[in-house]
């Protein structure tokens, strides 16, 4: 027996990705008017809900689950307004997927609307979020006890402010870019033990951006790296993170 | 820029000639776990079902170290899983509590003169600084 699994809706397209997809299966389309799924053909024993419940703790499996159902999307995504699904969307054969295309082709059709000739950027942002050095030692007071109470004092308020001005580069580097972009979603930062960095991430953001509008983006973000800030920019990703059933 | 941040040189703001396969994996699960349409299929083991919060407890048992290699680390940001951030109301409680009890200490000390027996009028301006500091911590509590 089989499952089927969605990796996105597509306005339109006869060309499948090639894949491999999440089962090493060659990736297929289920066609229902104009809407177009990218789906693939998998092991019901391996993506049932058991299975899939099994794989959810496992990370290798994750990884290369959400590796195929990304790269997938990608190749689905490159020439045609894309809807990518959220990982395990699984139904039991291709009727049913075109069923469910059916009851959703309006709201289907308004998603691709908004992505139409639109990419997603990923932007990280890096500052030096340390509190700067302490300025000078307190007075000796005579008081051990004082002068540790003041030290510290003095430490929280170093922090507080350094944490305040991390905030506000994050808060006046999203607003430039959401200026450039048709949209703008704000991820939580990633912590900084991963990226090795000295620098504390302060924004972990994404945009949809025009294809037309990409240069401006850029140069909004070269704007923003002159200034001293750290930026990574990732993608171009397929709309995911625009991608969202009911809404406008 | 107003922070102070060190420009550091790399790939920064470049153009985006690179595949996106080579994208870490934190990127990718963060878009293909908690992004993308959510539609119910017929396998009822969605993620919606499991809810990303068990797969991420899942997780973070099963094995930090591996999920931080992997750049999986959003429940260190999440505060119903944190356990360090699990309740900030909490912890806001405690740093008041704490901060009171500091303060509490050095009003002792100012008031029995301590061990040095230096004059208490000789203490650097405690007032306006408190003030400060009380206000920076509400700034904290806000932010967090």
């Amino acid at each position: 027996m089989s499952l089927v699994w969605l990796y996105a809706v597509r306005l339109g397209g006869a060309e499948a990705p090639a894949g491999p997809g999440v089962d090493g299966e060659a990736p297929r389309l289920v066609a229902e008017g104009p809407l177009v799924a990218v789906v693939g053909t998998v092991r019901e024993e391996e993506f049932d809900e058991a299975a899939l419940a099994r794989a959810m703790e496992d990370l290798g499996r994750i990884e290369r689950l959400a590796r195929a159902h990304h790269g997938v999307i990608v190749e689905a995504a490159a020439e045609l307004p894309t809807a990518p699904l959220r990982l395990a969307t699984v139904y039991r054969d291709d009727e049913a997927v075109a069923r469910m295309l059916r009851e959703r082709a309006a709201e289907f059709g308004a998603v691709l609307d908004r992505v139409r000739d639109r990419r997603e950027w990923g932007v990280k942002v890096y500052v030096d979020a340390k509190p700067e050095a302490p300025a000078e030692e307190p007075e000796p007071s005579g008081k051990p006890g004082t002068a540790y109470l003041l030290r510290r004092r003095a430490d929280r308020d170093r922090g507080a402010r350094a944490r305040e001005r991390a905030r506000a580069v994050a808060d006046r580097i999203d607003e430039t870019l959401a200026q450039v972009a048709a949209a703008a979603y704000r991820m939580k930062p990633q912590d900084a033990r991963l990226s090795g960095r000295e620098q504390e991430m302060v924004l972990n953001a994404t945009y949809l951006v025009d294809v037309a509008g990409e240069e401006e983006f850029r140069a909004a973000l070269s704007g923003v790296e002159a200034e001293g800030a750290t930026v990574e920019l990732t993608g171009p990703w397929p709309p995911f993170s625009f991608a969202t059933l009911g809404e406008s | 820029m107003t922070t102070g941040g060190l420009p550091v040189p790399g790939r920064s703001a470049r153009p985006p000639e690179h595949r996106v396969e080579s994208t870490n994996l934190a990127d990718i699960l963060e878009r293909v776990l908690d992004k993308g349409i959510v539609i119910a299929g017929d396998i009822r083991v969605n993620l919606l079902d499991i809810e990303l919060l068990t797969i991420k407890i899942r997780l973070l048992v099963a094995s930090v170290d591996k999920a931080r290699e992997m750049g999986i680390d959003w429940w260190e940001h999440d505060p119903t899983l944190s356990s360090g951030q699990r309740d900030l109301n909490e912890e806001n409680r405690r740093l008041r509590q704490r901060i009171g009890d500091l303060e509490a200490a050095r009003n002792r000390e100012l008031g029995n003169g301590s061990g040095a027996g230096a004059a208490p009028e000789q203490e650097p301006e405690p007032e306006p600084t408190r003030t400060r500091t009380a206000r920076a911590r509400e700034e904290q509590g806000e932010r967090e």
